[in-house]
């Protein structure tokens, strides 16, 4: 009995934080030890066992108010192989007009004695705005333009087990960023852990004052992907635009779409990553995409489980070891 | 009816008044003031207040205050905007038209002053719309609502965005001698914007308002009323930019007035803090350097009048993400210590401060109280500008309570209210025992 509760009071010392809302202000230390956990997960989901009892008894519940496949899925896939009870809830886009449904929703499902909610929601704050309403543990799995943490902790892991390390590295983020939560997480994670981080868009998507982030600033693929070892693509996000960001997708594949010419400029065995889903031809040459040796694209998929089993473990040790 | 007020401060920004003297009310008016007055005590027969030191001045007038009467009586109503008015020192209110229906017809005007009449205590007037519904593009029958008594004219909340159709309005207006009020927001930069870009609307993944898209309506209008010479009003500044536009127009010499609201000098972008929807407003609250100036311009005179924009929203408006909340804060019960600050914290004296929120007003529109004189309507408030008290959401009498100023330790609170020598609050216990919410030590 005395070594589990030992281990759990461990983790409640190492992660105290009851929800997980966003990388902003999480320390190297909480950041290094999910990963750390996570990277226990990775084995235990390469054997043909993959599941244990650590969540036993417990209910996570999915609540999308976005559509997602590969994220609900993926915690979805975690929640199980931890042994959890997990439900899927999408709510329409059109209940979610009516900004009372957020919370009313919260109260509802708090009220069947969740013990993990993974939200998405297409506004900026909603899941903050949700865990203060409710008594259980909260995942953010995506707030509009703010963040999606576990991506960044994916991506950080994917890029720690190919590198051994994260600081010290020059990672480039290049696309969308304004409109990009999958940016704002992994900037705060890099930075944090020390790697250096360059961002490349065109002005137009590019956030306001986004240079106090402690990152550097271009627009010229060229400038961005030199010497860099790590190059994150993202997705232009139609969805989110408002009016003309840029003025087709031809030119903007050929200033800021990642092709194998201007790969060339970037560390010999520099690495490629997209948060999915892709837009091949648009943000990404197609070929290059697939190409085991320089993309990581599958393996950021797989890290995805194991991150998330390690954040659904890491905050429900925490509950037990606050039980009160 | 006589009232005697003994042992005051008198402070009349209009003609530079500050001194140690007494007040007599007469049928509602203002008899006589001065330092001799009453020296000798209150004659008899007459109902003598003794003020203790405190400061007597001119009720204030708030000349932008969303009332929700008619269309929205579930956040506020004339009759609880009445008594958030009073317990603020406020004698005037102005009503923004944003109302259901709007304010753009006669019979909305008399509609308005017959509601205002059966609650008799703040004076309430009111806007008429520049364009029909406030859309935007039809002029509103200006001359015959300002013969029903709306005050001046404006969109309120909305922007007069189309060049032409702002032209036509100054043009228009100056036939009758009208002022036109200016929502100084360029819409399509400002249209998925909730909160000042820059970098803390970055960070939360919030769609910025930068603040040229205040800058450049107030520049383009001032091109307008140079063609036009119509009397131009930029509302609730917040920005250095439009500011400076507004400080060279007036240099110029052209009819230009503005003001501003306290939250544009008592806070900046960083009160929105972790999405605080009390801290969204429209236009949102801006950077540090924008709030210096808005100081800046509230010292020199630029800004000449400070308004509470009081936007009453309930909680069921307020307690959504960020991106839906409803934009606004209350603003009648703070208007007076808020607008105190710069003078406390040294950058204006108190006569300034005051002369902002009664002579200016009261010149601009042309009302004949929001001084102290002869003759002059007995709009009253005897406050103390010292008094320590905490804001406190409890206590508003407002029917919403959406203030970002919640738990704020501010100087300076209105102890009697009086309008046409009626007394319409008579509050806190000042001298003698200390008030339930002075903040403790």
């Amino acid at each position: 009995m005395t070594a589990p509760r030992q281990a759990a009071e461990e983790a409640v010392y190492r992660f105290p934080h009851r929800h997980l809302l966003g990388i902003e202000g999480l320390s190297p230390e909480h950041i290094s030890f999910l990963l750390d956990l996570a990277d226990s997960y990775v084995e235990q989901n390469r054997k043909p066992d993959k599941k244990t009892d650590l969540l036993r008894g417990r209910t996570v519940i999915n609540l999308f108010f976005e559509t997602s496949t590969r994220t609900s899925s993926s915690f979805e896939l975690a929640g199980k192989r931890l042994g959890g009870d997990v439900m899927n809830m999408s709510v329409s886009q059109s209940a979610i007009k009516k900004g009372e449904t957020l919370i009313d929703t919260a109260m509802t499902l708090n009220a069947m004695h969740p013990d993990v909610l993974v939200v998405r929601h297409p506004d900026a704050g909603a899941v903050k705005l949700l865990s203060e309403k409710v008594n259980c543990s909260v995942i953010n799995a995506g707030d509009g333009m703010h963040e999606h943490p576990t991506q960044a902790l994916l991506d950080a892991l994917t890029i720690r087990r190919r590198r051994g390390r994260i600081e010290g590295l020059t990672v480039a983020i290049c696309g969308d960023i304004l409109h990009s939560r999958v940016a704002r997480s992994n900037i705060h994670l890099l930075t944090t852990m020390g790697a250096a981080v360059r961002v490349v868009a065109p002005p137009t998507l590019m956030p306001c004052a986004v240079e106090r982030f402690g990152i550097e600033v271009t627009h010229d693929m060229e400038d961005g992907l030199r010497d860099c070892d790590i190059v994150m693509m993202l997705r232009l996000q139609n969805e989110r635009m408002q009016g003309m960001f840029v003025p087709s997708t031809r030119e903007y594949f050929r200033f800021f779409g990642l092709t194998r010419e201007k790969l060339a400029v970037a560390k010999p065995d520099a690495l490629v990553m997209h948060p999915g889903p892709m837009n091949r031809g648009v943000e990404i040459d197609s070929e290059l995409a697939d190409d085991i040796d320089r993309s990581v694209i599958r393996e950021q998929v797989e890290m995805g489980v194991a991150v998330r089993m390690a954040c659904l473990d890491a905050l429900t040790r925490e509950q037990t070891g606050n039980a009160d | 009816m006589k009232t005697a007020y003994l042992n005051a401060r008198l402070l009349d920004p209009a003609s530079g008044l500050d001194t140690a003297g007494g007040l007599l009310v007469e049928d509602g008016r203002i008899a006589k003031l001065g330092a001799k007055v009453f020296k000798g005590g209150a004659p008899k027969g007459v109902e003598a207040i003794d003020c203790e030191g405190l400061c007597l001045a001119p009720g204030l007038i708030d000349m932008r205050v969303n009332l929700c009467e008619p269309g929205a009586e579930h956040k506020e109503t004339i009759a609880t905007a009445g008594a958030a008015a009073a317990a603020g020192g406020i004698t005037t209110m102005v009503a923004l038209p944003n109302t259901t229906p709007v304010i753009d017809d006669v019979s909305i005007v008399e509609f308005i002053a017959r509601r205002a009449r059966g609650h008799g205590r703040v004076k309430v007037l009111c806007y008429g719309a520049i364009t029909q519904g406030t859309e935007g593009s039809q002029l509103t029958e200006m001359g015959l609502l300002a013969e029903a008594g709306a005050v001046a004219f404006t969109d309120g909340t909305e922007v007069v965005a189309d060049a032409m159709v702002m032209r036509r309005a100054l043009s228009y207006a100056s036939g009758f001698g009208l002022l036109i009020v200016q929502h100084p927001e360029e819409p399509s930069l400002a249209a998925c914007g909730v909160m000042n870009e820059g970098e803390i609307a970055s960070r939360l993944g919030l769609m910025g308002i930068p603040a040229q898209a205040e800058t450049m309506v107030v520049e383009r209008d001032i091109r307008l009323v140079e063609i036009t010479g119509g009397r131009y009003h930029a509302a609730h500044l917040s920005t250095a930019g439009a500011i400076d536009a507004i400080r060279r127009a007036k240099k110029q010499g052209l009819p230009v007035t503005c003001d501003t609201a306290p939250h544009y000098f008592a806070l900046n972008e960083s009160a929105v803090g972790d999405y605080r929807t009390f801290a969204k407003v429209s236009p949102p609250l801006r950077s540090e350097a924008d709030r210096e100036a808005v100081v800046e311009g509230l010292v020199d005179g630029t800004v000449d009048i400070v308004a509470s924009d009081h936007a009453p929203h309930d909680q069921d408006s307020k307690r959504l993400p960020f991106n839906h909340a409803a934009a606004g804060v209350i603003g009648l019960e703070t208007l007076l210590p808020l607008t105190l600050e710069p003078y406390h914290n040294g950058k204006l004296t108190l006569l300034e401060a005051l002369a902002k929120l009664t002579s200016a007003p009261a010149t601009l529109l042309g009302l004949e109280s929001g001084r102290l004189e002869a003759g002059a309507p007995a709009d009253l408030v005897l406050f103390d500008p010292d008094l320590p008290w905490r804001i406190e959401e409890k206590s508003f009498l407002s029917k919403s309570k959406n203030s970002p100023f919640d738990g704020r330790p501010v100087q300076g609170r209105a102890v009697r209210t009086a309008v046409d020598g009626v007394p319409i609050h008579d509050g806190v216990p000042v001298r003698d025992g200390v008030p339930a919410d002075r903040p403790e030590g």
